[in-house]
């Protein structure tokens, strides 16, 4: 290829991202498996063991077992979040973006690093979990294909949603804000650990309203085939959001908001 | 020569309503060392960022190398390297990752012996496998050219490349410029220094307050703003200028024992001949005597004050 003569896409580019966020992360390998698998024992000693014992079952699968996906889901979303959002603020916070907007890539490629190398890592960490479950209870999966489909499809919308919070932000307290105070309570509250046929009048109709509620029972479904909601509209509201979080992207770029003055 | 990047009706007012740039018309020769001279506040950040794709320009157009930088971004981007004036780098990574780093991003595929060859030249590959944390100011910014090298760019910036840097790594920078252009690359530098232009560059820009004050060639410079002095040493001293040789409009100093006489060189006549003359009338003897050509830095003084 003679030298200045780009290609319409830029491989070489977006391979340069993924890599260099993913050696971020290779850094602190230790940390970034341990502690999670660590977590997800402790929810299994107090949650399966200690209260599970006197939970008996949940719509026909032990609570120990149900937990599972739930469990899964709150890794993700929080796990995407964080590495996209930090992925992103970092180079802003510490001046470096000015190479990767001053270089030949397309939002969309810049995008497709970003978003792939933090998508992959919470995919590796969901089944770094998935396996370490199976330790304490026998899991069967009915439906791996969907059970793969909803865990791609999680982690790479909620890595979009972080890229954009990473954008937004102005500092490091903004980029725990969102997380703390809208995804973690809405994750706990979605039903999670629970059924949300388990919640008192009105509180199962109000949970309703919760979009996390759609994301955790499509994703119990192909686990168990039990579901709170009928699974297509679990998968059609995963997929509004994607599709939402693509357009504040697209948005961000084409105007340049917090990234170019 | 063709002009390898040209600028023409450019403006820039940022979202705060500062007019950071109005109306530049600027075009670079290939393989010119141009150096952009202003105060702080001048603009010459802001237009450097508006040709590397960092700053939207409010009106104007820009081409490199016949590419225009908003439709034909890939190929215009491609051809230029960027080195910021403010220092970042990835403090965790080490000068080789992010060099190859650096590379990739701008599409290029995979060449270590380049790799090895730009971190030699900048005497970081015995460095390039520490983090960039515990590398002292002067290597981080070398780093950041060798980053800018890594894609072989045709054009290099250097937005004020030897601010707050030791004398002997101005040398080196300076002799790396030039091996660079020897090299066929372009270079556009700022710079606060007046002698580092003098020293290094071939034609000169600068700006004040969002214009371009003047574009020329150093020499050009230098001999059509610069003023010349003649000083005369006198054994026997004067108490005061005599009279008749007021039209001159000399200085006298050192207790009488020097006359200093400033000339314009673009001037028809320089007046030396008839001051001479009239000294000699007036007995007045001199035993020595010396022109000085001004400086650029006190070309540059002159400039920013009078345009004021
Ligand atoms: N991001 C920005 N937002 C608003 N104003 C800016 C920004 N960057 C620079 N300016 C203003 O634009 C003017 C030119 O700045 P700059 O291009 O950095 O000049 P120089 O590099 O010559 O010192 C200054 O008045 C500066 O305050
Ligand atoms: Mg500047």
């Amino acid at each position: 290829m003679p030298k200045g003569d780009v290609p319409a896409f830029n491989a070489h580019g977006v391979w340069a991202i993924y890599r260099f966020e993913m050696a971020r992360s290779l850094r602190t390998i230790v940390q970034s498996l341990v502690t999670p698998v660590l977590t997800t024992s402790l929810y299994f000693v107090v949650f399966g063991a200690a209260i599970g014992g006197r939970m008996g079952e949940v719509d026909g699968v032990s609570y120990g077992a149900f937990i599972v996906p739930g469990l899964i889901m709150l890794s993700l979303f929080t796990e995407s979040i964080f590495n996209a959002s930090f992925g992103i603020y970092f180079p802003k916070f510490t001046g470096t973006i000015y190479e990767v907007l001053s270089a030949p890539v397309s939002a969309f490629e810049i995008l497709i690093g970003y978003v792939g190398a933090a998508a992959t890592k919470s995919i590796v960490l969901g089944l770094v979990i998935l396996m370490t479950a199976a330790l304490f209870v026998p899991l069967e999966i009915a439906h791996p294909l969907a059970m793969v489909a909803f865990l791609v499809l999680t982690a790479v919308t909620f890595s979009l949603f972080g890229f954009i919070i990473g954008v937004w932000a102005n500092g490091f307290e903004q980029l725990q804000l969102i997380p703390m105070l809208i995804v973690m309570p809405l994750t706990f509250l979605g039903g999670a650990f629970y059924s949300i046929a388990m919640l008192p009048e009105p509180w199962d109709k109000i949970a309703l309203f919760n979009p996390v509620v759609y994301l955790v029972s499509g994703f119990r479904w192909s686990f168990f085939e039990t579901s709170d909601v009928p699974v297509g509209l679990s998968l059609g509201l995963t997929a509004g959001f994607f599709c939402v979080c693509v357009g504040i992207v697209w948005w961000i770029f084409r105007t340049g908001y917090r990234l170019k003055s | 020569m063709s002009s390898v990047l040209t600028v023409s009706g450019l403006g820039k007012t940022y979202a705060s309503g500062v007019t950071a740039l109005s109306d530049i018309d600027l075009s670079i020769e290939r393989g010119e060392i141009f150096a952009l001279l202003g105060p702080n506040g001048a603009g010459k950040t802001t237009l450097i960022s508006i040709i590397c794709g960092i700053v939207t320009p409010s009106t104007g157009t820009i081409t490199v190398d016949g590419h225009d930088i908003s439709r034909d971004w890939r190929a215009a981007r491609a051809r230029i390297g960027l080195v910021p004036q403010e220092l970042a780098t990835d403090s965790f990574e080490n000068p080789l990752a992010t060099v190859r780093f650096s590379r990739g991003l701008f599409g290029r595929p995979p060449d270590p012996a380049h790799l090895e060859r730009v971190l030699r030249d900048l005497s970081l590959w015995d460095k390039r496998k520490a983090r960039i944390m515990t590398l002292s100011g002067g290597m981080k910014r070398r780093v950041m050219i060798a980053k800018a090298l890594a894609h072989e760019p045709d054009i290099l910036f250097l937005d004020e490349p030897t601010a707050g840097v030791d004398v002997e790594l101005r040398r080196d920078m300076w002799a790396l410029v030039r091996e660079l252009r020897d090299k066929g690359t372009t270079i556009i530098l700022t710079t606060h220094y007046i002698d580092e232009a003098e020293e290094m560059a071939d034609r000169i820009g600068v700006m004040r307050k969002g214009r371009l004050i003047v574009v020329e060639e150093k020499e050009t410079l230098i001999r059509k703003l610069g003023k010349k002095q003649l000083t005369l040493h006198l054994p026997e001293a004067l108490p005061s200028i005599p009279e008749a040789l007021a039209p001159w409009g000399l200085t006298l100093s050192e207790g009488g024992a020097r006359l200093d006489y400033t000339f314009d060189t673009q001037a028809d006549s320089t007046g030396i001949p008839s001051l001479l003359r009239r000294m000699d009338e007036l007995g007045i003897v001199w035993r020595d005597l010396n022109t000085r050509q001004s400086s650029l830095e006190e070309i540059f003084v002159s400039l920013v004050r009078e345009t004021a």
